[in-house]
């Protein structure tokens, strides 16, 4: 029974993405959704990669890492690298983006994750930007001047096709026995090694994961962009992403995706004011923040009892405790 | 030959010699306890065994094999859970989920499936709040919780850490009683313990421990009737 019901919301999400995909593109295709829009739909996606994919490390394992945007870097320059010098098919290139990325996710988290709290943040803050600067002083890709001549393959659908593949890995992941032994690292690190879970393999796990398909939103971004520069990956890139994953809440995937859906939707739509949008898009966050201190979404997903609680008005009385 | 034998641990945090060659030996199907002060190094013994610390230098056999210095996951799977001090459910699961986690090394569906029947068997308050979140349950509840949790992993023995603590004087009455139960049906029970009372009315041997060292041990019975003991830790 529970397997059936599985099985249909399964198949309600696999219509919804495509009634949403095709949707889109037939906008795009008639030209009603015109180029800023369309550029700003991409962006949505990548974006959503890099929530749910920090969510991960942040929300569900309880890590605090703030070094998004180097890993992102890795997966733009990888990529390029392999499109443009060694002209590989993009889908080797995003693959090898997303290695790349995740290999130094690796080697970075395997140290570093003994760290936890302010410490590890200040860490994953410090590795971010030594990733980019080092990529600054690298005249093969380009330098300071960025990386030049990316062929522009990411387009609408490469975008959605990725947007979808990474929320469902990372949403079986955390379904999974492997997800429950993250969560129960951030729940309480002892208590989960007292059980018998090797925390130090899942925090790394988690962190490779994230790194990896930041990799992935990388190469998607030089190859719409057609180019890589060093300044897009600043530790501010980082914050953004951070933001999102706290505005749609920890450990929330579904807060994730609406999170990153409203924020680029607000910052796109305040472009024309820009004398405003900061001021605008800030007090937005403080407010949220004042409101929803748990973010939009808290830790809980949203799902089709959770609409039909809204639209059926009959309250619940919430189970959150302390 | 005992089930666990500590043998001459040293156990430092940093600079500070905390363990100063402690040994201990539990035989199977006892309830051995560990009494003592606060600092005297019960709750670092246990945590010890279990894997949270490594000892500098000593054995801690089990079952014949040594297990000192060994990463906590391999000795829970060798059949050593732990109750950790001071509950530590995970408050933001159900007690499903809590009590899914202590099955977190075993894939035997069916008899996970069994087991946390059993749980609720011996926890009945945990079977009618099995959907509530771990944090929103009473104290003694989530010392039920965290017993059933360990359980889970069906140890062959079962270290409790002051299952006592902070609860009212009825509820610790409770967790002993369960306490025994799961001894008698065959769970070896090393239980460390500030009401030194109670530990001593249910277990079968002793050791008294004070800054680091055992200074007494032996039967619990003649221990909790010596005069020393019940001045130092009874109240007279």
């Amino acid at each position: 029974m529970k397997l059936l019901q599985k099985t249909k919301s399964d198949i309600m999400a696999l219509v919804a993405c495509l009634a949403v995909y095709a949707i889109i593109q037939t906008l795009i295709l008639t030209d009603v959704i015109g180029p800023f829009w369309q550029l700003n739909i991409v962006l949505i996606g990548i974006n959503i990669i890099l929530v749910v994919s920090l969510n991960l490390i942040n929300g569900f394992t309880g890590q605090f890492s703030i070094g998004h945007a180097g890993f992102m870097a890795i997966g733009a320059y990888v990529s390029a690298v392999l499109t443009v010098k060694f002209q590989l098919p993009f889908i080797a290139a995003i693959a090898g983006g997303a290695l790349g990325a995740g290999a130094l996710g690796f080697a970075i988290g395997l140290p570093t994750l003994r760290l936890n709290g302010d410490y590890l943040a200040i860490a994953t803050l410090g590795l971010g930007e030594i990733i980019r600067i080092t990529i600054l002083n690298i005249s093969y890709v380009g330098g300071a001047s960025g990386f030049m001549g990316i062929p522009r393959y990411t387009d609408f659908t490469w975008m959605f096709a990725f947007t979808v593949f990474t929320v469902f890995v990372i949403k079986n992941f955390i379904d999974s026995t492997h997800g429950r032994a993250c969560i129960s690292v951030r729940e309480n690190e002892i208590a989960a090694e007292a059980m018998g879970v090797d925390t130090t393999k899942y925090k790394v796990l988690a962190f490779t994961i994230g790194a990896a398909f930041a990799g992935v939103a990388g190469s998607l971004f030089s190859h719409y962009f057609y180019i890589a520069h060093p300044a897009s990956f600043t530790f501010m890139k980082s914050f953004d992403i951070l933001t999102m994953v706290v505005l749609g809440g920890l450990g929330s995937i579904s807060g994730s995706i609406t999170a990153a859906v409203l924020l680029t939707f607000v910052s796109a739509a305040l472009a024309s004011y820009p004398e405003w949008r900061m001021i605008i898009y800030s007090l937005m966050l403080i407010i949220l923040m004042l409101y929803r201190p748990q973010g939009l979404f808290g830790n809980k997903e949203l799902s089709l009892k959770m609409l039909s609680r809204w639209t059926g008005g009959k309250k619940h009385g919430s189970t959150q405790g302390n | 030959m005992a089930m666990l034998k500590v043998d001459d641990i040293n156990v430092y945090y940093g600079a500070i010699h905390a363990l100063k060659g402690i040994s201990v030996e539990v035989n199977q199907g006892e309830i051995v306890t560990l009494i003592g002060a606060n600092g005297a190094g019960k709750s670092t013994t246990l945590r010890t065994i279990s894997g949270l610390l490594k000892p500098k230098t000593g054995q801690i056999m089990f079952e014949g094999k040594n297990i000192a210095g060994m990463a906590a996951q391999n000795i829970v799977k060798l059949g050593i859970s732990q109750v950790p001090e001071g509950r530590r459910v995970f408050a933001h699961m159900s007690v499903l989920e809590n009590l899914d986690l202590g099955a977190y090394l075993r894939s035997d569906t069916k008899e996970i499936k069994a087991d946390m029947d059993m749980v609720f068997g011996r926890f009945p308050r945990l079977a009618e709040r099995r959907g509530q979140l771990a944090g929103t349950l009473s104290g003694g509840e989530q010392q039920m919780l965290a017993m059933g949790r360990a359980l889970m992993s069906r140890p062959r023995i079962l270290l409790l850490d002051e299952p006592s603590m902070g609860l009212a004087p009825l509820l610790v009455k409770e967790i002993f009683s369960i306490v025994k139960d799961i001894n008698e049906t065959g769970t070896t029970i090393l239980l460390v313990e500030q009401n030194a009372h109670m530990a001593l009315s249910i277990a079968n041997k002793a050791y008294v421990l004070e800054t680091g060292r055992v200074i007494l041990s032996g039967d619990a019975k003649e221990l909790a009737a010596s005069e020393e003991i019940r001045k130092a830790y009874l109240g007279g």
